[in-house]
């Protein structure tokens, strides 16, 4: 199967949607930084029982890049992400995301929560769409939970699924779609808000190969469009070639590694 | 805005409406139970209204014809009905009975035996509401049924020893226990009350014979004045008083009271007995089935709720992760829980109406208690998910990413 060959019609009401979003947008010198880590930490539990999930994690990513997050079971990779998604409170280090430190010994930022609606893009190994709503509603949620307009939103929804290939299926309930096409909603739920970051847990787990590089050709091409830091957390022998960066994890700490960045369009 | 709850309610709806079928089924026995109170209310008020009586004019120190056992002369009206602001009295008896319906088709059925001088309509004490028929006019064995005794135009029926031919039917003449009445006129009633079996009357007259006192050689007639004394009744239950115009009804209440040595009670003080004694223990028992089935449908609601909540925890979580605020998330669960509760607030109202006339004893279905139950239903809905939104809040949206 082949995901959507054609040029994306979000390349210019991309910027348009972004410049009505005001409150994600950031400035460019910002959006430059995209992720930043240094020297994080993350320790479960206390005394005895105290496991060091993360000991000392380096990473940055840029705006308009996808890097790959490789390790064993255990190594830390889903740690990280729940720290970088501000789901759980590192022990100590450095996060920096477009361009603002929200992390610095301690939380820099009140809101977490709004700092995942506004900045942060989530897709889950498996998709987690809402059961009750349509494909569309799905992906126009957030920015009507944020109190758009129905009608704006679902614009808005509409030109993702459309980029990515599901508008036909935009009325058609999650249970009733593919596991690719699941995906593919997902990540445009993921995108919706335009956030700077997109935090991708094994995508692609569930996904035969092409669909699986179909997943990857999106999230490079959503990056670029969109200039969005992704990082992609996999085990997929078959993605792993595509990233040309690459960071590995192993007990704990990073080391980066060049990709072989292998042409996927 | 999306309304995430309409939205699971839409998506599954055969889900809410059962269970909201089986929630309103509960809430129309409650609207029920209620209504079995307004009827015996009702019942109440209408037996007095129907009785046109202003004064009720009882022995002394009972609680009346109602409540209590209750006997005056039955020639104490006319001294009440020569007092000033007494517009029409009349004697009246109560005795519940069962009343046999003869002929083919024989049957019994419990009434309310009520002894009435045949004055015809507007006197106090006589059935009203006349449906067929006419009214009681001669002084013995003619009756006047409510049709809630089934007995038909014509019919006989018998009531003690005496048979009685149906003249009459009216509608909405019960008493307080909601027993349909039988007018029967009064001298009869007299009778049925006192009247003893012929052994029984002639083991008296034997007595009385043997005792020599009642029965002395010089005095002829004795024995059979004491003999007749002791085989009628002058007695009646009650005298009902109805007040001519511009007399308040304490003021014709008291000369009686006092000078006639009797108890009197107004319309008001009669209302008082009839629903603050004589159904109090019945009231009391619905309130403690309002209470429990009260308590069920918020059980039930709250395990409904907390189940869908937890058949949801994943989507919960995912919808935290994403950003939505906890106030959304209440919101979907609570509106869920109203939803369900206003499924099932209109199946009980529907349910309720469709099965109260079925029911042998009046059920009245008043708004206000509608209106009532409608706000129970909303605080027992809001109440039950409080539950399921403390599990849905306790989500953490860490769970969302997994290991
Ligand atoms: N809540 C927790 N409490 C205590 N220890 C935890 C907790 N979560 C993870 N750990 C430990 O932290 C380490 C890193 O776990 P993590 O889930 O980040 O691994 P992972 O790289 O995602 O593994 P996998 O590839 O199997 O998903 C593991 O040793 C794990 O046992
Ligand atoms: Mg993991």
């Amino acid at each position: 199967m082949s995901i959507s060959e054609r040029p994306l019609a979000g390349a210019r009401s991309g910027e348009d949607l972004r410049s009505q979003h005001t409150h994600v947008a950031q400035s460019a010198s910002k959006r430059a930084v995209g992720i930043h880590i240094d020297g994080l930490r993350k320790r479960y539990g206390s005394g005895d029982t105290a496991v060091d999930a993360l000991k000392h994690v380096d990473m940055t990513v840029a705006p308009g890049e996808v890097v790959g997050l490789i390790g064993p079971s255990g190594s830390g990779k889903s740690t990280l992400l729940k720290c970088l998604g501000a789901v759980i409170e590192p022990s100590a280090g450095r996060m920096t995301l477009g361009g603002e430190t929200i992390y610095d010994e301690g939380w820099k930022i009140r809101d977490l929560r709004a700092l995942r609606r506004d900045r942060i893009g989530f897709v889950f190994q498996a998709p987690y769409l809402i059961p009750f709503l349509d494909v569309l509603d799905n992906v126009a949620l957030l920015p009507m939970l944020a109190g758009r307009p129905n009608a704006e939103a679902r614009q808005r929804a509409l030109e993702l699924l459309e980029a990515l290939d599901v508008a036909h299926r935009s009325r058609a309930m999650p249970s009733q779609l593919s596991g690719g096409e699941q995906q593919r909603v997902a990540i445009a739920r993921a995108l919706v808000s335009r956030p700077p970051v997109i935090l991708a847990d094994e995508p692609t787990a569930p996904l035969d190969s092409e669909r699986a590089l179909g997943v990857i050709r999106i999230l490079n091409r959503m990056a670029r469009e969109f200039d969005t830091a992704i990082i992609v957390v996999t085990h997929d022998e078959k993605i792993i070639p595509t990233f040309r960066r690459i960071y590995h994890i192993r007990d704990g700490r990073t080391h980066e590694e060049a990709g072989e960045g292998r042409s996927i369009e | 805005m999306i309304s995430l709850a309409g939205r699971d309610i839409l998506h599954g709806w055969g889900k809410f409406v059962f269970t909201g079928l089986g929630l309103g089924l509960l809430i129309g026995v409650t609207l029920t139970m209620a209504g079995v109170y307004r009827g015996m209310v009702d019942d109440a008020k209408v037996l007095l209204d129907n009785s046109g009586a202003d004064l009720w004019v009882v022995q002394q120190d009972t609680l009346g014809p109602y409540a209590e056992s209750s006997s005056v002369h039955d020639d104490v009206w006319r001294s009440i009905a020569a007092m000033e602001g007494v517009a029409r009295t009349a004697n009246i008896t109560y005795l519940t009975m069962q009343v046999r319906l003869t002929g083919p088709g024989a049957r019994d059925v419990r009434a309310m035996v009520v002894g009435v001088t045949p004055d015809g309509p507007g006197h106090p004490g006589q059935p009203v509401h006349l449906v067929a028929g006419r009214h009681l006019t001669r002084s013995h064995y003619e009756a006047v049924a409510d049709v809630a005794t089934g007995f038909a135009l014509g019919d006989t029926i018998r009531v003690r020893r005496n048979e009685y031919t149906v003249v009459g039917l009216a509608r909405r003449m019960v008493s307080s226990g909601g027993d349909p009445m039988v007018f029967i006129p009064l001298k009869d009633a007299q009778e049925a009350q006192f009247l003893k079996d012929n052994d029984a009357i002639v083991r008296q007259r034997a007595r009385t014979a043997q005792n020599p006192a009642l029965n002395r050689p010089g005095v002829p007639g004795l024995l059979d004045a004491v003999i007749a004394s002791q085989s009628t009744n002058p007695y009646v239950n009650a005298v009902l008083v109805q007040l001519a115009p511009g007399y308040t009804p304490e003021r014709v209440a008291e000369p009686i009271r006092r000078w006639q040595r009797l108890t009197v009670y107004t319309r008001a003080q009669m209302e008082e007995i009839l629903i603050a004694k004589l159904i109090a223990t019945s009231a009391r028992q619905i309130a403690m089935f309002l209470v429990i089935l009260a308590i069920v449908s918020a059980a039930i609601v709250a395990f409904i709720i907390y189940t869908l909540t937890l058949g949801k925890i994943r989507e919960i979580a995912v919808l935290k992760l994403i950003g939505t605020r906890n106030r959304t998330i209440a919101a979907m669960i609570l509106q869920q829980a109203l939803g369900l509760g206003l499924i099932g607030f209109v199946v009980g109202k529907i349910a309720a109406t469709f099965w109260a006339p079925a029911f042998p004893k009046y059920v009245l279905l008043e708004t206000g208690d509608t209106v009532r139950a409608l706000v129970a239903v909303v605080v027992i809905c809001v109440l039950a998910s409080v539950l399921a939104i403390r599990a849905a809040l306790r989500v953490d949206p860490a769970e969302a990413i997994g290991g």
